[in-house]
């Protein structure tokens, strides 16, 4: 399968889980700044993809779980260097570059791109 | 759960299926409301469209809830889409299949299909529009708040509707 093949797919899954427009849908759009998805969306679109690609995701493996609520990955609201390196161990489908410059835990929503979902997919059909 | 929206559970098939059935009656206040007579005309009442999602809510719920003998809070949190393409009046029944499609810690997602049977008519329930939801288990929620321990999503309401319909669960 190709990189443009798994991104059609993808958008596809997008439109249908956030009922947005095909071409909002790009690789560099945020799911919740520029797609306005919310928590919930995260699993349904988790669900989606697994259909769409005859995958099995494990909990946490696609979006990241139990580190906001772990003091020693968060601290006074920002994500810890320990924590950073569990997230980018975590997900290496994700971009940190930009979030590292400010890791707030509340930027945490813009790491996930369309891009990230490509990447991840693709990693996952290797 | 305690406006409860379903009158009986017909079958279960449990961490599957539920089909449940609720009756439209004009003794319900809401239907004298909804449309009420006016300017625009004489009443309309119809069950509205809010509360046959609600119903459907339900159904899928309970058959989320059951799945794992009601140790979850389960909550709707999306309604994926609902199409419905008729209006359910006084004296029809709706009936309500709901399907688990995909579950896990976090939450579930079912398909569901709503049925009317109109007493006027001796066909059998038709089919009249889908409604697929998502639910979130309350204490695996991914931004990490915590709720009280005692599972207030399933109450006694409708705990009397699950035994009155011969529903069993484990404790």
């Amino acid at each position: 399968m190709t990189r443009d093949e798994i991104f059609q797919k993808v958008r596809a899954t997008l439109v249908d889980a956030l009922a947005v427009d095909e071409d909002e849908v790009t690789e560099d759009a945020v799911l919740t700044k520029d797609l306005g998805a919310e928590s919930i969306d995260f699993l349904d679109i988790q669900f989606k993809l697994e259909q769409a690609f005859g995958i099995k995701i494990l909990q946490g493996e696609l979006f990241p779980e139990g580190i906001a609520q772990d003091p020693r990955f968060v601290k006074e609201g920002r994500v810890t260097p320990e924590g950073m390196e569990l997230l980018k161990q975590k997900m290496p489908h994700v971009d940190f570059s930009l979030f590292a410059k400010d890791p707030s835990i509340a930027r945490v929503g813009e790491l996930f791109t369309v891009r990230t979902l490509v990447n991840f997919i693709e990693a996952k059909k290797k | 759960m305690r406006w409860l929206w379903i009158d009986r559970v017909i079958e279960l098939v449990p961490g599957h299926r539920m089909r449940a059935v609720k009756h439209v009656s004009l003794a319900e206040e809401h239907l004298h409301d909804h449309f009420a007579a006016g300017p625009a005309g004489p009443a309309r009442p119809v069950m509205p469209t809010s509360l046959v999602i609600e119903g459907m809510a339900q159904t899928a719920g309970i058959l989320v809830g059951h799945s794992e003998s009601f140790r979850h809070k389960v909550i709707l949190a999306k309604i994926t889409r609902a199409e419905l393409t008729e209006d359910a009046t006084p004296g029809c029944s709706l009936f309500y299949t709901a399907s688990i499609e995909r579950k896990d810690p976090v939450g579930a997602s079912t398909a569901g299909v709503v049925e009317l049977a109109d007493p006027g008519s001796r066909e059998p329930p038709r089919r009249v529009g889908s409604i697929d939801l998502m639910f979130s288990h309350l204490d695996n929620n991914m931004q990490g708040l915590e709720f009280p321990d005692h599972n207030f999503v399933f109450g006694e309401s409708f705990k009397t509707l699950l035994r009155a319909s011969g529903v069993e669960w484990s404790a």
